[in-house]
């Protein structure tokens, strides 16, 4: 028997050079590489990876074709069940969901499932400008349209749910606050991370299928959902994000100087500040940079600052490595770049003080406190408990807040009817996604607070087939009273 | 892509534009305001919207203060925004408060029309206070003259009407013993701050519109953050007018500057 190939590495640039640059740090397999690591799949019985996925890939079939060399049989496979195969492959977390249920990885290394999507929906785009995939979609244009759909944001919820009806059919329109679409795809991770091209490569798929974008909408304003249900949609999905940012409550938060991750990273994302002045949207760095968190948004924003310019870049978490909420992976690339870690350690009060050549009062300092692991908390880890007497001062001139989000309510303050819990996040069932409001899905953080990406697209998923039974028991009822 | 329908100078740097915006106009209430981008590569900047008819169009009058203020005003008539977002905020309070004084410095002007006509229509006496440094840079008198009853004018330099700033008038008025039972100032930041301290002996509730710096305008950055009565507010959904006795004005106008060297860079860069 021939022997199985070791999993594939995946080829990244350096980290001294890439910890200043913002292209990709993932370089993404060779078709060799790709056909190797696709030879590893067992193509098992089970196949436990499809339950795995939140958005049900046939990944043994996809997989199956590349290691064919059938990249383009792989890409149809892919994008039956996913609209965003070239994000996913980037920034899903495999190692908690289709690769940690891989039979392969219990005597072995997982199947890199992850890195094989991204290459064949990179292949895809390169070699067929996405036209295998788009073409077989375009039935819609002979169809009559079975109903409407208005969905409130455009990121991974609201794209997935966006592309799965309009394959059905239906009229689908998604409003967008913001000038471009993708939510936080375009606005919050990197593009070391994610390319913004690869993005809008993508929202030029699902625009393809049929949905129409309206851009600088922002629902809750300019239209409630009732207004959206009075201009004859018959249903409303909400999909806004999460889109508040929590900030600590500690003394000089409000000082220049003091970012929230959602700001430093939409100047730096959406609006190209780390292209400045060829872009005008300025961004502020300074010498010494320090993160407050410890998700995949602190590593973004840590390792985002780097790449802006920062000597030093200071990631401070109140727990240990252990606890840390973001990706093993981001965690080791930012690591790897410089990053500087302070475990068991928590921020107590922001220091200000009068800066050359400025107006007010700035960062100058950020005074932390030693930290130590008592008791699981109700979130099942152990929670940090401040270590009196610990307290020291590290000066920086830069501080970001990456510490989570909460509920945003701008559009739930404008619809009395519409369910939310204590905290501002709507309520859904949540098999469906549907909530109490009639006609009305939510998905994606609004709902599950801040989560993955492919979490909120398996929302979306489901509340898509809820929304498309809804919409044909409603149209049935109202041709037998036609006829 | 916005139309402008029709666009002139009301003053050297100050245009005052009209947008087919049916969807805006709408919707608008005195005091929202709307995020616009000119070009691209440009930033978000928050305007407040200066007139609206409720089904068509909406007004903006903009100063130039920097690049992106400057790429705004080199368009014309039959010329595109970029991108439009709005109404955004929480409209003006409009009640029946029995008298009411409204301050508009330089750009703020413009805003004060619509409360003005709104406070009008809600059965209030208008008194209108408008300033700016100089006699050319007036407008809006005559227009503001129509949903009020009386328009103060001052000048800095004495030029044109009352020689002062607004709050020379603002006191005048306020000693005079004539009940004011609301004020509401728009303007720069400094003024503003100033409008507070003139009405905090005489207990007059005032009203302020923050015009912080601000990205997405739906509360998502945080970016335009103040501090009011001690507690953390965002401007764009909070506000943007707040209760002028509340508002920490050294934090905004601190805040304000926060890229104030940027700014002269990105100047640079457009002259190059």
């Amino acid at each position: 028997m021939k022997k199985r190939p070791p999993r594939q590495g995946m080829p990244k640039q350096e980290p001294s050079v890439r910890a200043r640059n913002f292209k990709e740090v993932a370089l993404g397999y060779t078709e060799e590489m790709a056909v190797a690591e696709a030879s590893r799949c067992l193509q098992c019985k089970d196949k436990p990876c499809i339950a795995g996925c939140p958005v049900e890939i046939d990944i043994p079939a996809f997989i199956k074709k590349v290691s064919e060399s059938d990249f383009e049989g792989a890409a149809r496979i892919l994008k039956q069940k996913n609209a965003l195969p070239a994000v996913c492959g980037r920034v899903c977390p495999q190692e908690d969901q289709c690769e940690k249920v891989c039979v392969l990885g219990k005597k072995d290394e997982p199947v890199a499932i992850g890195r094989l999507e991204r290459f064949v929906a990179d292949w895809e785009a390169e070699h067929l400008k996405g036209e295998a995939t788009s073409a077989m979609e375009k039935v819609w244009e002979r169809r009559e349209t079975p109903g409407g759909v208005a969905i409130v944001g455009s990121g991974p919820a609201g794209l997935t749910l966006a592309g799965d009806l309009a394959k059905l059919g239906y009229r689908v329109v998604i409003f967008e606050a913001f000038h471009k679409p993708g939510g936080v795809l375009m606005y919050g991770i990197p593009e070391f991370r994610l390319p913004k091209a690869i993005v809008e490569r993508e929202i030029e798929y699902v625009k393809s299928l049929g949905v129409e974008i309206k851009t600088d909408y922002v629902i809750g304003r300019i239209l409630t959902i009732d207004d959206l249900f009075r201009d004859g949609f018959d249903a409303v999905y909400v999909a806004t994000g999460a889109g508040l940012p929590k900030f600590m409550g500690i003394p000089g938060e409000n000082l220049s100087g003091v970012y929230s991750a959602n700001e430093f990273l939409t100047r730096s994302n959406l609006m190209k500040a780390y292209r400045f002045p060829e872009y005008k949207t300025p961004l502020k760095i300074g010498k010494k940079v320090a993160v407050v968190g410890g998700g995949n948004v602190a590593m973004d924003a840590a390792r985002t600052a780097l790449r802006l310019g920062a000597d030093e870049v200071h990631l401070i978490y109140r727990r240990s490595r252990t606890e840390m909420p973001a990706r093993i992976e981001e965690v080791e690339n930012a690591g790897e770049e410089g990053i500087i870690f302070h475990y068991l350690t928590n921020p107590v009060r922001i220091i200000g003080g009068v800066k050359e050549n400025a107006r007010g009062q700035w960062v100058r300092a950020i005074e932390c406190i030693r930290m130590e692991l008592g008791e699981p908390d109700e979130s099942g880890r152990r929670s940090p408990i401040p270590i009196s007497g610990s307290e020291f001062i590290m000066p920086v001139d830069i501080v970001i807040i990456a510490i989570g989000t909460g509920a945003n309510p701008l559009l739930s303050s404008t619809t009395k009817d519409l369910p939310i819990d204590i905290r501002g996040y709507i309520v859904i069932e949540p098999e469906t996604g549907r909530t109490s409001k009639e006609g009305v899905w939510a998905g994606g953080d609004i709902v599950t607070g801040s989560a993955t990406v492919i979490e909120a697209m398996g929302a979306a998923r489901r509340a898509a087939r809820s929304i498309h039974e809804y919409i044909s028991q409603k149209r049935a009822v109202l041709k037998t009273r036609i006829t | 892509m916005i139309l402008i329908e029709e666009a002139k100078y009301l003053a050297p740097s100050v245009k005052w534009f009209r947008l087919e915006a049916p969807d805006i106009s709408l919707k608008a209430q005195p005091g929202q305001f709307v995020i616009v981008r000119a070009e691209e590569v440009g930033e978000r900047i928050p305007l407040t919207i200066a007139d609206f008819d409720g089904s068509r169009f909406i007004e903006l009058v903009v100063q130039e203060v920097g690049e992106g203020t400057r790429k705004i005003n080199s368009l014309k008539k039959g010329d595109y925004f970029l991108n439009v977002a709005g109404p955004l905020g929480h409209p003006s309070e409009i009640d029946n408060f029995g008298t009411v004084a409204l301050v508009g410095g330089g750009i703020g002007i413009a805003p004060i029309y619509p409360i003005a006509r709104a406070m009008k229509q809600a059965q209030n006496k208008v008194i209108v206070i408008i300033g700016t440094r100089t006699k050319e840079l007036v407008f809006w008198e005559e227009k503001l003259h129509s949903v009020s009853d009386r328009v103060i004018v001052c000048t800095d330099d004495g030029s044109y009407g009352i020689k002062g700033v607004v709050t020379v008038p603002l006191n005048e008025l306020l000693e005079s013993g004539e009940r004011i039972d609301r004020v509401v100032a728009i303007g720069p930041a400094i003024m503003m701050k100033f409008v507070a301290v003139t009405t905090q002996p005489y207990h007059v509730k005032t009203i302020v519109s923050l015009n912080s710096l601000m990205l997405d305008g739906t509360g998502m950055c945080g970016c335009c953050r103040v501090e009011v009565g001690g507690k953390t507010k965002f401007a764009c959904v909070d506000g943007p007018a707040f209760d002028a006795h509340q508002v920490d004005f050294e934090l905004l106008l601190d805040r304000m500057d926060i890229y104030k060297n940027e700014e002269h860079l990105c100047q640079l860069a457009g002259k190059v």
